[in-house]
């Protein structure tokens, strides 16, 4: 069909571009685009042209297309909650378009229905060195396996969350989008990679892919689209992600005694009047600030004015350049989009031979511990303005820790806990932005912006008589002070037993005495410890396991759900093997089916890990 | 002879520790299993009262410890642990591994006591076994260091007598191992040692065949002096010896002293200090069997009710002191002698290096405290490690908290002095009189019974005591200075020509009178004063000694001859 001024709301001109342009668009790119318009109409309703006629004669033309299958199938991979909360949103969607919507971790979803699915939408997270969520794992290599059926005739779009900071950015969702691809399906919506600022690309995927649905199936627009928003938009607080909540510091301690080598943060903050709660192993982002000082040597590198205005936000808000710097963009991580994109302002010639495809290594060692005022200093002179920063830098990510209280036992309150990090790279002191900043410039009476991340993935079992073992050093054990507190509150029965380490036991032992008159009172059923520096031995929590390997696959053959908290490249794998070796050991398991036992006690639920 | 004064046993429920000691199984109680408890760096208070036994307190910085409470810690519990060193005699090997244990597991110093034993402060609970271990390796114990029983005993170190001190020492010695716990716990929990069978196991034998299941009802503590000097305050001793040399200049035996001891409750005047009476005389082949049976009076009369009732000089005073001799003689089935001519000049140390007549050489170095530690211009514990690694003599702890490098040939005496040169040690003479007479308990921030600061306050108030002392023309004139955080009296306080009790922090009683050779108690002049009231009390007093006193006369006759305070002739009118 052509379109003509008569036939459309088009000026010749728009009409002659606009057919020029559509032949050439593969059938994803049209959905993409339909997708992107509809999203910036709904978005965006002051700047729409209200006299526009939207709707024109040839318009439900679309309603001659045979009406396709009305179900999808949405699986989300998720670590923290946002896949899982963007999966929800597309759910509520395609939900208003009439479709029968089946939203599932991927760990959850039966593998053998996967051959009937019409509709396939992945929101997937990646992590660590492009490893996927816990809970997509199984999911991923039976995708990837031989198992795996034929989609032809299966449409599919993939969701992709990540951080440009990493080598391997995004690479869950991309394999998940390379294998559907190669199993025969269909792409209608080419896959979005987020960075951490993930919001704005992720709503324009949702709108693209319920926009492509629609012109697929040619469903009308359900009427109870409107329902099911208010529905959700009435269980959620006001105060979101996008709309933190200025939660008031109540309390700011170090939780390490004198004469440590570490310094962790114990944050309580108010909730008085958000309408915000929470759920043991729930985070909560935190909007810090950048370094002050560094921000003054980023300026004053430029010689540029603190006070002069910069737009940085989306409908053209500004700030201070000081402001813009400190509260806005991410000052102190290199990624390669952002080497590729301060080229254009660099005299320097190397900049430009660095973020060459053949210097792949080279960028990513210049990358790897520096920041952006390393980037000025190296890569001088600088052509740059203020008014450009909004397209080189990245907005400031907030920063997710895991709750360490029960809102019932402190109404009104939720607590934190936040490790300051601070080390030498490249010759210079480098701080950790929002630990450096709870840790030195947050006082009591201060406001923190804040937002509940639900972690639907990490939840202490159902029924309260169900054993639980918990092992979390360091700040992993944060989560697991939310859970007993809860339990202290509800007075559940299950037997409990927790595992920490860290470094000294003097200084170092996280909420000692709260663990204490927990065991006391029987709400901690057994504790177990590791110091790594108190002894020449370095003693970890997975020793202490494996010491009690007997006990604990005992209690695992009980029903014992096991939660893993804190660092992951390190300690979650250790933990891991050794439970690998317990159940092995005292399962009279092969290595085979020491994993399949454990992979099924993921599939379960009753293995969750909160790994960072 | 006949039992003249017959007396019963005081009545009363025994109190909560006698029930721990009894029920203990000969002090194993549940130690083993606390110790192996990583939630906790302290222990259950019963296994603390144990502990004791095995020579060491918990303890907790308690300058951290408000701060820690709020951080969710637990109070930063660290041990004491105290080394039984009879007589203060240490070889150099020992110096070396009390040294390396004291950076390995300590804080880095050294603790000389006031009762000549070594202590190691700061030890956690994980490292408790392998010092203990470290400590038995190089043959000495913390076993019955503290607890309800026979401490170290004490030795007049006695450089310038040389010929006299091995003798004397060797009694110590004898004294120390004959009265020693034989309980096979210690070896159990601490070395690893086979778990003998328990002595309920093995019927007709006792385990404790000189204390019995429940030890002694309190501590006890034993020293010998050897005129003229009383550097251990044989007065302040549950059980004294002061030596007695014969005609032919050997050792001829003892004159035994009973009923002393320094501990008392602030605000009951039913406790009180006391000094020991000379009840007689024995050759030193009578030491062994006079010191068990005097201690097992103890044992069967002592207060098992009430704790702070319970010493010796209590049992003695409360049965009167001829019961008591009757008691003894019967249970020895020998009369004492009459006690034999002796005569204490002083209770402090003589600073500097003295020839013995055997022609050693022995130096007497001040220790500030006692406390054997490096600091930013006085190295200390290396000049003193240094020389353990030359020295092929002893050391010698002091009562005074001092150390005597002993029988050093002229040879090393050079190799020593350079040593003390190359790291700035001096020999104490340089410091004023009283500050080489000061003595001082640990206090804060580790000691549990502290109510006010000791070691670390009394070389400040000895700052702004010098200049006035120096002005009234005192700096050389030795005048006993003696500082403790609480009543318990382990710096023996009243026996202080000028002490301080603590009461709660910056505020002591203040006491004055005390016989310079530790011959009388002090009496409280003032009570519950602070920095400012101590200046403004002593000034006026030591102008007035410097200007009015008698030739020879010591400030403790003075501040009675002046009437400042009454003279005290016995502990139980200390309080009057």
């Amino acid at each position: 069909m052509q379109l003509l001024v008569t036939n459309s709301p088009f000026t010749s001109e728009q009409a002659e571009l606009i057919n020029k342009l559509l032949p050439t668009l593969t059938e994803a790119q049209k959905n993409w685009l339909s997708g992107y318009l509809s999203f910036y109409a709904a978005g965006n309703v002051a700047a729409a042209t209200a006299e526009a006629p939207i709707v024109t004669a040839e318009a439900p033309a679309a309603a001659a297309i045979p009406e396709g299958p009305k179900e999808a199938t949405i699986l989300f991979g998720s670590q923290t909650g946002n896949s899982q909360r963007l999966a929800g949103r597309l759910a509520d969607k395609l939900k208003g378009q009439g479709f029968e919507v089946t939203l599932s971790a991927m760990n959850k979803f039966k593998t053998n229905k996967l051959k009937e699915v019409s509709y396939l939408f992945i929101v997937a997270s990646t992590h660590g060195e492009g490893d996927p969520p816990d809970n997509a794992l199984t999911f991923y290599e039976f995708l990837n396996s031989k198992r795996a059926p034929k989609l032809e005739g299966a449409k599919f779009s993939v969701l992709a969350l990540g951080d440009t900071s990493y080598e391997f950015f995004c690479k869950t969702g991309a394999d998940f989008d390379t294998r559907l691809a190669e199993l025969g399906a269909e792409r209608i919506v080419d896959r979005v990679d987020c960075d951490v600022d993930f919001e704005d690309a992720a709503a324009a995927w949702i709108a693209s892919v319920n926009g492509a649905v629609s012109t697929a199936s040619a469903a009308s627009a359900a009427p109870q689209g409107a329902a099911v928003v208010s529905q959700a938009a009435a269980v959620e607080s006001e105060y979101t992600r996008a709309n933190p909540f200025m939660a008031e510091v109540l309390e700011t301690l170090n939780l390490n005694g004198r004469g440590s080598d570490r310094e962790t943060r114990h944050l309580e903050l108010s909730l008085e009047g958000s309408g915000l709660s929470y759920e043991p192993g729930d985070a909560v982002g935190v909007y810090p600030q950048n370094d002050p000082s560094l921000v003054e040597e980023i300026i004053s590198f430029l010689g540029w004015n603190s006070d002069e205005k910069v737009v940085t936000g989306k409908a053209g808000e500004t700030s201070t350049l000081r402001e813009a710097l400190l509260h806005h963009y991410e000052i102190t991580v290199l990624t390669k989009p952002l080497l590729e994109k301060a080229v254009a302002f660099s005299g320097n010639s190397k900049l430009a031979d660095l973020v060459k495809p053949e210097n792949k290594e080279d960028l990513k060692a210049y990358t790897n511990g520096r920041d952006l005022l390393d980037l000025l200093r190296d890569y001088a002179p600088w052509t740059i303005q203020a008014g450009d920063l909004a397209n080189l830098l990245r907005k400031l990510p907030p920063r997710l820790y895991s709750i360490a209280s029960s809102v019932n036992a402190h109404p009104e309150e939720v607590h934190l806990t936040i490790r300051k990090v601070e080390y030498e790279a490249h010759g210079r002191d480098r701080k950790g932005v929002c630990s450096v900043y709870t840790s030195e410039r947050l006082q009591p009476g201060d406001k923190l912006p804040i937002f509940i991340q639900q972690n639907p993935n990490f939840k202490p079992p159902v029924n309260s008589d169900t054993p639980v073992i918990m092992v979390g050093p360091g700040t992993g054990v944060a989560p697991f002070r939310a859970f007993m507190e809860e339990r202290e509150e509800s007075g559940a029965a299950g037997q409990t037993w927790l595992f920490y380490g860290d470094r000294h036991f003097v200084t170092d032992f996280l909420y000692q005495t709260d663990w204490q008159r927990m065991l006391k009172d029987g709400v901690l059923s057994k504790l177990d410890v590791a110091f790594s520096r108190d002894s020449d031995e370095k003693v970890y929590v997975q020793h202490r396991m494996l010491q009690n390997g007997e006990e604990l696959y005992k209690w695992l053959e009980n029903g014992a759900h096991v939660y893993v908290c804190g660092d992951e490249k390190h300690m979650a794998h250790d933990v891991q093997s050794a439970l690998l070796t317990i159940i092995g050991q005292y399962g009279g398991k092969s290595p085979e089916e020491a994993a399949a036992y454990l992979s099924q006690l993921q599939e379960q639920g009753r293995y969750q890990r909160d790994v960072y | 002879m006949a039992k003249n004064h017959k007396v019963e046993p005081i009545g009363g429920p025994p109190s909560d520790v006698e029930h721990l000691k009894l029920e203990s199984n000969y002090l194993r109680g549940s130690l083993t299993e606390s110790l192996s408890n990583r939630i906790t760096g302290g222990l259950p208070e019963l296994d603390n009262r144990l502990l004791k036994f095995h020579g060491s307190y918990m303890q907790d910085d308690r300058d951290y410890r408000n701060e820690r409470e709020k951080q969710k810690l637990e109070p930063y519990f660290q041990f004491m642990l105290r080394v039984v060193t009879p007589g203060g005699v240490a070889t150099p090997e020992q110096w070396l591994v009390m040294d390396s244990l004291a950076d390995k597991y300590g804080t880095g110093s050294l603790k000389l006591t006031t009762r000549q034993a070594f202590q190691l402060h700061g030890v956690l609970k994980w490292n408790l076994k392998h010092t203990i271990q470290e400590i038995h390796q190089a043959m000495l114990t913390t076993l019955a260091a503290c607890g309800d029983v026979s401490r170290n005993v004490m030795c007049n170190p006695n450089p310038y007598q040389s010929e006299l001190h091995s003798e004397v020492f060797y009694w110590s010695q004898q004294l120390t191992s004959h009265l020693a716990p034989k309980t096979p716990a210690y070896h159990e929990i601490w070395l690893d040692g086979e778990k003998v069978v328990d002595s309920t196991e093995q019927e007709g034998v006792e385990v404790e065949p000189i204390y019995g299941p429940v030890y002694l009802p309190r501590k006890f503590k034993i020293g010998i002096a050897v005129p003229p000097s009383n550097d251990v305050d044989v007065y302040s001793q549950d059980l004294g010896f002061i030596a007695i040399v014969g005609e032919d200049g050997k050792l001829a035996g003892f004159n035994v002293s009973v009923g002393g001891g320094m501990g008392m409750t602030h605000g009951d005047t039913a406790t009180y200090p006391q000094l020991a009476k000379v009840i007689g005389f024995v050759t030193p082949d009578q030491v062994l069997d006079l010191a068990e049976k005097v201690v097992t009076i103890q044992r069967d009369y002592g207060n098992r009710s009430v704790r702070k009732y319970a010493r010796f000089k209590y049992t003695i005073d409360r049965h009167g002191m001829p019961w008591f001799i009757d008691e003894l003689q019967d249970r020895l089935g020998w009369e004492l002698a009459p006690a034999r001519e002796f005569h204490f000049e002083h209770t402090g140390d003589r600073y500097g290096w003295i020839k013995g007549k055997d022609g050693k050489w022995n130096l007497n170095l001040y220790v500030q405290a006692g406390r054997v530690v490096d600091t930013e211009d006085n190295k200390l514990r290396t000049a003193l490690r240094e020389i353990a690694k030359i020295h092929t003599g002893d050391f010698r702890l002091t009562a005074n908290q001092n150390l005597v490098i002993a029988n050093v040939t002229a040879q090393k005496k050079t190799k020593i002095v350079a040593l003390l040169k190359e790291y700035g040690i001096a020999e104490g003479t340089q410091y004023s009189a009283l500050r080489r007479s000061a003595l001082s308990c640990v206090a804060l921030p580790t000691c549990g019974l502290a109510m006010a600061e000791a070691e670390r306050y009394l070389p400040s108030l000895i700052d702004r005591l010098e200049p006035v002392l120096a002005e009234a023309g005192l700096r050389d004139k030795e005048i006993n200075i003696r500082m403790t955080g609480c009543p318990n009296g382990c710096a023996r306080p009243a026996l202080g020509e000028i002490s301080f009790i603590g009461k709660s922090p910056g505020k002591y009683n203040m006491y004055m009178g005390a016989g310079f050779s530790g011959d009388r108690l002090s009496k409280m002049y003032k009570e519950n004063i602070g920095e400012d009231e101590i200046m403004d009390t002593l000034t006026p007093i030591i102008h007035r000694y410097a200007a009015e006193r008698n030739n020879g006369e010591h400030f403790g006759d003075f501040v009675i001859r002046a009437g400042y305070v009454k003279a005290v002739t016995d502990g139980t009118n200390f309080h009057e």
